[in-house]
């Protein structure tokens, strides 16, 4: 373990920090861990040798590599760039590593719980955040984001690529990457066999024929159930949209906490519930079939499409960032078409960049509406809490 | 009066008691003796409903106990190690079965109060039964068995855990005590000296079996099996042959009238073995046991011989006068061929012993004068 | 002379006490002292105001009020199941025996999110209860659904928490002398009035504390109030939690912080009075108090307590394996060849064999703190006996009655300065493990220690054996294997840890219940099943650490 004269003014916490420290990977009692460690980073980034595998071992054992003066001279031809973002973000290994390639930069990724958690944790850490940009930020709650200063601008050359209504912020503090509309999912087994009708619009779900039938996710704890809240207000407007919820109510609308108790244990379409009709994403149908265990012809599911709400994932330089630079042309990758091709199968959204290609099984499967529900973010931001506390009032106290 | 007929009780597939009858008279003391482990305890817990039989009847008083639960037999039991409640205090302890018959407060008072004074206790009422001696708990123990007036009050090897001298004083104690309570009283232990300093009569266990029932100075004279007298400290000389009625045995022939020829084992009853010398020498009619002396032990007001004969097992005789042969020494032994009987083939020879003339080698032989003329 | 024995005993406390005092102050008080002071002091002054604000909210009242009831009810239900469990488990001897009181500390160790969906279907409308009904009354049957009830609440935590009275109360039960009942019963007490005025009284001590430490984790319940209590029903951890990560509350969570706080402080100050009365108590040493069910009333007894235990605790674990082994075509083991053979090609994705890896090398990294900590928290309090040693005793439990966010982000939020950066370091996920599992190395340890008979030492050291070698010969192998089942304890605690772990475990390093996570979030029928099977794998691996530490036959596994 290097030596680091910050810790000498404390020996106990470093007599703590060495018992500590010297058991994931360092344990000299147990030989067979180390090397497995350091075979496990490499993978992170079978590129770039020798510097990498130097700077990924600090990393291990001292935390945050780019503290260290050692660390920049072992990175001499790149830094590590750090990017925070939720438990939902995913990329191609290889993906990434075209960026690694082109630039030099590595890339740490760390995800920090569900979106509204990763931006809070950022939020408060602002003057020391834990990386270097954030990225998963929705409309739903940009405006808090933009609100609190922590993004910084960057504004990404291949933002022409991108459809102007997807461009929310016009000082570039952050920038679309994604969208992945959250809509209403339908059993189709299920309507096919009851002999029922898909319902075509919301206010059709508050029909008798349609009682008991429906999920949706709490709009305080689940960022789809806040969605698909935010579609009813922009449908039914400020004044009618707890009329409808209390009419949904009476036909026997059910509630939970998170998205995957909605989708796995009360959802007929994809799990072992019963419930034929359930708030989750335009892009869960051709999830179903890649995640089949046999392919199917055509999805178990589908979309009810003016259920649909936008959401659009934004990812923006920290203001607290140690490499804004280096965000910034992380950034840039990220709207790439390498990238943005990338995003349909490992994060099941759509990609913002309009020439990127959509994989053939979301063409084939999945609908995208041209022009889902939308509320203005900062519109949004002014009401968010209050329409959650009144929604919790009508339909769960 | 207790009668049991026909007990059986098993764990599992050990079987604990069988085949077991047993009468406890009325106002007497009916000591249970056997070695660890021979079911003595079991009959208790059997009795008290603790252990629910296989086969057979309890009688109290003519009422048939078999299908009543612990708390309506009206039996009083005093437990190996006590079983004293710890949370609770001396009179605490001692109130609760009168408590349990639905006493009132000024009776329950009154019954610990005799039952604490009963045993000596009476200035201890108040302190918590953790700060207690191990005789103090005894006694508390056994206030507490006798406080509820139990028709029948049975004691599961009380003076087990105490050291000796307390033991002694507590054996002093408490036939005063079964005088006092007049109840009928079973009481088992697996030390002789106890049922011999207690009991009306005495009931030999083994292996969950009844093997003799008598009065103490009987079992002494009649031990009926190798095993009872084994027990007792006897010492028995196996498989002499018999012919006529008469035993050949290693110093010489034994009278055992009535005995069918065969071969026999033959217990030397207390008082059959002793030592000559010129004040007391060998009286006609005794036979002569030639031997020398292995041992020699110094027991207060008298002297243990342990002698090796000639032929035949060691004997272990008392002797009074003032010289005492040293080990290595010659000496002579007299035999009074009246004081044997054969002794009833129980099989308990089965083992190693059965081919030597064995005496019992348990450590408390030498301290209790069980070969002394009682 | 007593004076220099006392001064350097006090030394060697303090000497003793000073790592684990550090390590929770580090790792701690100063991690939740941070969030708390930025909640209630957002300016750098103190803004009481919110305080009052927050206590006199009327929801905030509803809030705590629900917590306290949900969790006296919860308490008083697993006191009510578990008892009978502990008889059993500690009285009557019977095949399995052993490998039963094994099976019940599993779900103790096992975190809500692997078992909430197999609980689920069995409270729900297809549980086999409903199929059992339905078939013997057709139509007209009733079906029964608990989904969303506070019935499901208490079923959940006494499925979690039967263990803590099991072996608690068991743990005592079994050292009280049989012969004192069957005095109670001779003397004319019934067998409810013996239970009353016998067995309740000397088993107290052990009640009461099992009871304050199931009130400590049913206060503070999180998942299984998410979960199966629906989303009208929050406990105080539950709104701590929606504060912190959704409204950015920062008062109103620091608020709630410190009023769960108090209460988990009362009840451990609670715990600690009734600890000293259980050291203090004597016990009535005994032989063996296990026998084989004799009377027929007693095999009912039993029965009807296996057939409990499968219903409750083993059930959800078998849907769990069921769920796991369940193709669209059948059973077959294609989750798990899935999960396995999974290529790592994309950052996130979580290859079985990887994380399985990271949840054990984090796991003995856990056990290593916890170890290191507890032990010489245990060895102080045994060497001292005093105040100070005690405290530290009780304080190393807080962590266990305080919100994983508010230690998550008070971990992000407070070490991020120099000396203390300790951003994206993945020692924060073995120190937060550890902090979980501290308490059980010092509950198994500390008794252990105490109970080693100064006589024995003496008897060595008569007999020619040196100081070293008194350690060696004397207190090695009877503490030894107190360890191991302190360390075996610890991991599997830490491996199955996951409140505090979601926050910290890094992309490249997920452990068994973030990868369950990460499946669970994500749509589709194999990430589904994969779920299923590595909640699976996870099980078997705390089961095996479970077991394995059970055949040492310390028998003090879970018990406080």
């Amino acid at each position: 373990m290097t030596p680091r004269p910050v810790h000498a003014g404390a020996p106990v916490l470093v007599a703590v920090l060495l018992i500590a420290s010297c058991s994931p990977d360092g344990d000299p009692g147990d030989p067979e861990e180390a090397p497995e460690t350091v075979e496990d980073t490499d993978e992170v980034d079978p590129t770039d040798e020798d510097a990498e595998e130097t700077d990924v071992e600090e990393t291990d054992d001292e935390g945050r590599p780019t503290d260290d003066p050692e660390d920049e001279a072992a990175t001499a031809d790149g830094a590590t760039v750090t990017l925070l973002t939720h438990d939902s973000f995913d990329v191609s290994e290889d993906v990434l590593d075209l960026f690694t390639e082109s630039t030099g930069h590595a890339v740490d990724v760390v995800p920090l719980g569900d979106a509204g958690t990763a931006l809070n944790q950022t939020i408060l850490t602002g003057d020391a955040p834990q990386g270097d940009l954030l990225f998963g930020v929705d409309n739903t709650f940009l405006s808090r984001a933009i609100d609190e200063g922590i993004f910084t601008t960057h504004e990404s050359p291949l933002l022409d690529e991108v459809a102007e209504g997807f461009v929310l912020d016009d000082q570039h503090r952050v920038t679309p990457v994604d969208r992945g509309d959250v809509c209403l999912n339908y059993d189709v087994a299920y309507f096919e066999e009851a002999g029922l009708d898909v319902p075509e619009e919301l206010t059709d779900l508050t029909e008798p024929e349609y009682e008991g039938l429906l999920t949706v996710t709490n709009p305080a704890t689940s960022s789809p159930g806040l969605a698909f809240l935010l579609a009813t207000v922009e449908t039914f407007g400020e004044d009618g949209y707890l009329d409808f919820w209390e009419r949904l109510q009476a036909n026997d609308v059910l509630v939970t906490d998170g998205w995957s108790e909605a989708y796995y244990d009360e959802f007929s379409g994809a799990g072992d519930g019963d419930r034929p009709l359930v708030v989750s994403y335009a892009s869960s149908p051709p999830a179903e079939v890649i995640f089949a265990e046999e392919e199917p012809e055509a999805a178990p599911t589908g979309v009810i499409e003016a259920s649909c709400f936008r959401q659009i994932e934004f990812v923006g330089v920290l203001a607290g960032a140690e490499h804004p630079d280096e965000a910034g042309e992380l950034i840039d990758f990220m709207l790439s078409e390498p990238f943005q091709e990338d995003i349909p199968l490992t994060m099941f959204v759509f990609p913002v960049n309009e020439n990127a290609e959509l994989p053939e099984v979301f063409e084939e499967h999945a609908v995208l509406p041209d022009d889902p529900l939308d509320i203005d973010f900062e519109l949004i931001g002014e009401h968010r809490e209050d329409w959650i506390e009144a929604w919790t009032a009508v339909v769960l106290r | 009066m207790l009668r049991i007929t026909d007990l059986s009780v098993s764990y599992g597939d050990h079987v604990a008691v069988t085949g077991l009858s047993l009468d406890a008279p009325d106002g007497k003391v009916l000591c249970v003796l056997g070695p660890s482990g021979s079911g003595k305890s079991t009959v208790l817990r059997a009795v008290a409903g603790l252990e629910p039989p296989r086969a057979g009847t309890i009688e109290l008083d003519g009422t048939r106990l078999d299908g009543l639960r612990p708390d309506q037999r009206d039996v009083g039991l005093m437990f190996q190690e006590h079983a004293l409640f710890p949370h609770r205090s001396v009179d605490e302890n001692v109130a609760f079965g009168p408590r349990m018959r639905g006493l009132g407060r000024a009776t329950v008072r009154r019954r610990v109060e005799e039952a604490l004074a009963l045993v000596d206790m009476s200035a201890t009422a108040r302190r918590p039964v953790t700060e207690l001696s191990g005789g103090e708990r005894q006694r508390v123990a056994l206030a507490r068995s006798i406080a509820p007036r139990p028709k029948l009050l049975m004691l599961d090897e009380p003076l087990g855990s105490l050291d000796r001298t307390l033991q002694t004083r507590l054996l002093e104690d408490l036939p005063h005590v079964f005088r006092e309570l007049g109840t009928t009283v079973v009481y088992v232990t697996h030390d002789q000296h106890e049922a011999l300093a207690l009991a009306d009569r005495v009931a030999v266990m083994r292996d969950g079996r009844l093997e003799q029932v008598d009065e103490p100075a009987a079992l002494w004279r009649a031990p009926r099996t190798t095993f009872v007298a084994d027990f007792l400290g006897l010492t028995y000389l196996t498989a002499l042959p018999v012919r006529d009625g008469v035993a050949s045995g290693p110093w010489g022939p034994l009278p055992v009238p009535g005995t069918p020829d065969g071969e026999h084992d033959v217990v030397l009853l207390p008082g059959a073995v002793r030592a000559t010398d010129p004040q007391r020498p060998r009286r006609p009619g005794e036979l002569a046991v030639p031997a020398y002396v292995a041992d020699r032990r110094f027991a207060g007001d008298h002297v243990r011989l342990v002698a090796t004969p000639d032929a035949g097992p060691r004997l272990s005789v008392a002797v009074r006068s003032e010289v005492v042969p040293a080990p290595g020494d010659r000496c002579e032994l007299a035999l009074d061929p009246r004081a044997v009987r054969v002794l009833e083939d129980d099989g308990a020879a089965d083992g190693p012993l059965a081919l030597t003339l064995t005496s019992p080698s348990r450590p408390s032989s030498s301290e209790h004068p069980a070969q002394e003329p009682s | 002379m007593n004076a220099a024995r006392t001064r350097s005993r006090r030394g060697t406390t303090a000497a003793l006490l000073t790592v684990p005092a550090a390590f929770l102050a580090v790792f701690f008080l100063y991690p939740v002292a941070t969030i708390v002071v930025t909640g209630l002091a957002p300016e750098g002054h103190p803004e009481l105001g919110v305080l009052g604000r927050v206590v006199t909210d009327p929801s905030v009242r509803e809030v705590a009020w629900f917590t306290l009831w949900q969790a006296l009810l919860s308490t008083a239900a697993t006191l009510a199941v578990g008892l009978p469990g502990a008889y059993v488990l500690s009285r009557i001897d019977f095949r399995g025996r052993r490998l039963l009181q094994a099976g019940v500390t599993i779900p103790f160790v096992l975190p809500t999110v692997v078992v909430g969906s197999a609980f689920l279907a069995l409270l729900g409308p297809r549980s086999p209860v409903n199929a059992a009904l339905s078939a013997l009354l057709g139509e007209a049957a009733p079906t029964l659904d608990l989904r969303r009830t506070v019935t499901a609440i208490l079923v959940a935590h006494v499925f979690f928490n039967y263990a803590v009275v099991v072996r608690t109360v068991g743990g005592l039960w079994s050292l009280i002398d049989p012969r004192v009942e069957d005095a109670a019963r001779v003397l004319g007490a019934s067998r409810w009035r013996t239970f009353r005025e016998v067995t309740l009284p000397l088993l107290r001590p052990a009640i009461a504390s099992a009871a304050a430490i199931v009130f400590l984790f049913t206060f503070t319940s999180f998942g299984v109030i998410l979960l199966l209590g629906g989303p009208g029903r929050a406990t105080i951890e539950v709104e701590i939690h929606r504060a912190t990560t959704q409204l950015l509350d920062l008062p109103l969570a620091s608020t709630l912080a410190l009023l769960q706080l108090v209460a988990v402080v009362a009840s451990l100050l609670v715990y600690g009075r009734l600890q000293r009365r259980t050291t203090t108590q004597p016990l009535v040493g005994s032989a063996t108090t296990l026998r084989a069910p004799r009377s027929r009333g007693e095999r009912w007894f039993l029965r009807a307590n296996l057939v409990l235990v499968a219903a409750l605790l083993l059930a959800p674990l078998l849907v769990l394996v069921e769920r796991s082994l369940s193709t669209g075509a059948g059973y077959a083991l294609t989750n798990y060849r899935n999960l396995f053979s999974a290529e790592r090609a994309t950052v996130l994705a979580v290859p079985a064999g990887e994380a399985v890896r990271n949840s054990l090398v984090f796991g003995v990294a856990a056990t290593a703190v916890a170890f290191v900590v507890g032990g010489l928290a245990a060895t102080a309090a045994t060497v001292s006996r005093g105040r100070a040693a005690d405290l530290v005793d009780r304080a190393l439990m807080v962590p266990l009655g305080t919100s994983a966010v508010t230690v998550g982000f008070g971990f992000l939020i407070a070490l991020r300065h120099p000396p203390l950066d300790l951003r994206g370091s993945v020692l924060l996920v073995p120190v937060a493990q550890a902090l979980i599992a501290t308490p059980f190395v010092v509950r198994t340890l500390l008794p252990v220690l105490r109970s080693i008979d100064e006589r024995l030492r003496e008897a060595a050291a008569v007999l020619g054996a040196t100081p070293a070698r008194i350690w060696r010969e004397v207190d090695l192998p009877i503490v030894g294997r107190a360890a191991l089942v302190a360390a075996g304890f610890s991991f599997a605690i830490a491996v199955g840890e996951f409140g505090a772990t979601v926050f910290l475990a890094r992309a490249n390093l997920p452990t068994m219940p973030t990868a369950i996570f990460r499946l669970l979030g994500r749509p589709g029928a194999a990430n589904f099943g994969e779920a299923m099977a590595m909640s699976t794998l996870l099980m078997l691996v705390t089961a095996a650490a479970i077991v394995a530490i059970d055949r040492l036959r310390i028998g003090q596994v879970g018990r406080f």
